[in-house]
């Protein structure tokens, strides 16, 4: 009698398995989430998806006009918009998916309330966006690519190239890991909200974006090698730009950090969104 | 109906929820509880919740439920607010988790706790028609293979590539309705999805959940005040009460028991501090009593007095007495209204009331009290208007009528008919 019934609801909350086939069964309403996100986003706007190469390439302007010009921090020798642009890209990957994720329970409370989908297909689909937006970018970073190489920058490809995708993985997970246990705690406190976009700034200073790795040394390239996000950028523009510190064991700690997030982060999720309908 | 397979069973089903404010959601007003704590003050940030389950600042919403659900059900859930039908509704849509117990179901369960959820404004209707489908758990095929009868069950073709936005509200909700009733699940649950859209599609869309439910033996859970569409729709009622189930059967006699469950003996009400729509402004209603009844039953032929003390704040030229009838299953009976004369600034008068209430059916009701500047019985600018409930009970009328339905002959009697003349024509 007991195995009669597909499908049980107890107190306990799913096991790891359990959450992946779900979301693996709705993996269309991902899809449309992503689609929806991209038509309101660039709804009625004039430029549209433009905005998305126009974002990184200011900020790139901007970081190469203050870091590069006023303040002279080295760009490795490499054309300075480029190096720019690498880390921004990849940054903004990492805080997208963190931010939306983080705000996965309390933007969508409304919705969570009254119907039941597995509730990661919402931080997952904020991923796929944020990797989306990543590709976009880099067809614009390619096409600046060969702009400058062209005409005649110091630049090449190198087999560090084929380990971005890797990269983008490692980077993609890691956000989302974080961003998901930010969401369960923030059916609790509220601040944390406030406390992550803070945190993420302070953060974007400490990996090696607007400066290269090999400019430091000591305690302080100690302390680089130990942040996750370190290995990525700088994989980043070593396998696109030729300029570029490559760390083996900061690069296998960079992926067993993000494993460890994506396990615990699941954990917290699924034991949060059982009942955070009833706190929030 | 019992030889049909169980689809959902649940066991020893529980909810509990805690009092007050789970944390207060920020660090800061956590640091103050726990100070006040410390000190032995009263907590800044608590809430205190009343009701008779609690124990530990704890409310147990539903406490131990067993319910086997046959397939092709249409179960009706009722039972006064708070007795813990949405509580249990959700626990079933998976919306939230038990604190104990099991629900085992088979097939998919699709909810339309309130129908549009996932609904975005700017996209059309199309769009909104695959996103709603597929929160609600359809895939892209199932979807493609349904639109053309979910866009002409909605009425809305000509506006389907449309953003949302710019319909109109029945527009917006036939168009929720159609997605969420198309949906191919094999258990559907409904909250008062029905409250709106107008007539005409709120029938097609009972008539819709009978078909399922008869045709392609879908079961259906449906919660309502509104005991017509209970009563249209159902096969089978349950009540809840405070948490645990106190009848499942037919809808009839379910209904009878959940009516059953209001106090009926008062014959004293204390008006001057209760709940009101809006706060009284002129004149204000002091109290109101059946005066000599030890219960509020009026039996064959008894007219119904009642003795209400009101109080005028300022010069009043006219004031009324609008009493607004209602069967127990909030179904109207009819409205009555009494003059009471003028009143002076300041004065406190006691009026003594005759209503002729032979003429009401056999059962159970209540009203509500307002006191107007003019006569008339419908809606209207009020000196004071209550929320209280007056309970009353009328006896049988006719000793010949047995077991009134209210559902299927009404509330009201109107007067016999009277034989004006009668002679043979043919013989």
């Amino acid at each position: 009698m007991e195995n009669q019934f597909e499908t049980v609801l107890t107190a306990n909350p799913n096991t790891f398995r359990e959450t992946c086939r779900q979301v693996k069964a709705y993996r269309d309403l991902i899809l449309l989430f992503v689609r929806r996100d991209f038509v309101l986003t660039y709804k009625q706007t004039v430029l549209g998806p433009i905005w998305l190469l126009i974002k990184p390439f200011m900020t790139s302007v901007v970081f190469a006009f203050i870091f590069g010009g006023i303040a002279g921090i080295s760009t490795d020798g490499t054309p300075q918009l480029l190096f720019y642009m690498a880390g921004n890209m990849l940054w903004a990957c990492f805080s997208t998916t963190l931010t939306g994720a983080s705000n996965t329970f309390i933007t969508n409370s409304a919705i969570f309330s009254k119907v039941y989908f597995p509730r990661l297909t919402m931080p997952v689909a904020q991923m796929l966006i944020s990797i989306i937006n990543f590709f976009i970018q880099c067809a614009m970073y390619l096409i600046m690519i060969v702009y400058y190489k062209l005409t005649g920058a110091d630049i090449m490809f190198t087999k560090y190239a084929f380990l971005i995708p890797v990269v983008l993985v490692q980077v993609s997970v890691l956000g989302l890991s974080i961003g998901i246990m930010v969401s369960s705690l923030t059916t609790k406190y509220r601040d944390l909200s406030i406390v992550v976009t803070f945190a993420l700034q302070l953060w974007m200073y400490l990996t090696p974006i607007v400066y290269p790795l090999s400019m430091t040394s000591g305690v302080m390239r100690a302390c680089l090698l130990v942040n996750p996000m370190t290995m990525p950028v700088e994989i980043m523009r070593l396998g696109t730009l030729g300029q570029g510190t490559f760390n083996l064991p900061s690069f296998l700690g960079a992926i067993a950090f993000s494993v460890l997030f994506f396990a615990a982060g699941i954990r917290m999720f699924t034991k949060v969104e059982r009942n955070f309908v009833d706190t929030i | 109906m019992s030889g049909k397979p169980v689809v959902i069973e649940i066991r020893g089903l529980k909810k509990e929820y805690r009092l007050g404010q789970i944390n207060n959601g920020t660090l800061q007003a956590d640091l103050q509880s726990w100070l006040a704590r410390i000190h032995h003050r009263e907590d800044p940030n608590s809430i205190v919740g009343k009701n008779i389950r609690i124990g530990n600042g704890r409310i147990m919403a539903l406490n131990g439920i067993d319910l086997d659900i046959r397939q092709g059900d249409r179960l009706g859930i009722i039972g006064s607010n708070g007795a813990g039908k949405s509580t249990l509704l959700k626990l079933l849509a998976h919306v939230t988790s038990p604190s104990a117990g099991t629900i085992r179901y088979n097939g998919r369960i699709s909810s339309m706790l309130e129908v549009g959820t996932g609904f975005n404004g700017e996209m059309t209707g199309r769009e909104n028609i695959y996103l709603n489908g597929a929160i609600l758990g359809m895939n892209r095929s199932e979807i493609d293979g349904k639109i053309k009868d979910i866009i002409s069950f909605s009425e809305c073709g000509d506006f389907i590539d449309t953003p949302v936005k710019r319909y109109s509200s029945g527009m917006y909700v036939k168009l929720a309705f159609s997605v969420a009733s198309h949906l191919d699940s094999d258990i559907m649950i409904m909250d008062e999805v029905l409250a709106v859209g107008d007539m005409n599609f709120q029938a097609k869309c009972l008539g819709r959940m009978r078909r399922l439910a008869t045709e392609e033996g879908k079961t259906i859970l449906y919660v309502s005040h509104n005991m017509a569409t209970i009563r249209q729709l159902c096969n089978r009622c349950i009540v809840i009460r405070e948490g645990a189930l106190v009848f499942d059967g037919d809808v009839e006699n379910a209904i009878a028991a959940y009516i059953e469950s209001d106090e009926m003996n008062e014959t004293r009400y204390k008006l001057d501090d209760t709940e009101r729509w809006h706060d009284p402004e002129g004149a204000k209603l002091l109290s109101l009593e059946f005066p000599d009844k030890q219960a509020s039953f009026f039996d064959a032929g008894e007219k119904m007095r009642l003795a209400i003390r009101w109080q005028a704040t300022e010069p009043i030229a006219s004031i009324f007495l609008r009493m607004d009838i209602k069967y127990m299953d909030m179904s109207q009976v009819g409205v009555t209204i009494a003059p009471l004369g003028s009143a002076k600034e300041g004065e406190t008068h006691v009026s003594l009331l005759e209503f002729d209430c032979t003429n009401i059916a056999e059962g159970k009701y209540f009203f509500t009290v307002a006191l107007n500047p003019v006569n008339t019985r419908t809606m209207n600018a009020s000196y004071d208007d209550l929320k209280q409930k007056i309970y009353f009970e009328v006896g049988k009328q006719c000793q010949t009528d047995k077991d009134w339905n209210h559902g299927n002959l009404g509330h009201f009697l109107p007067p016999d008919t009277r034989l004006l003349r009668d002679r043979i024509v043919e013989a």
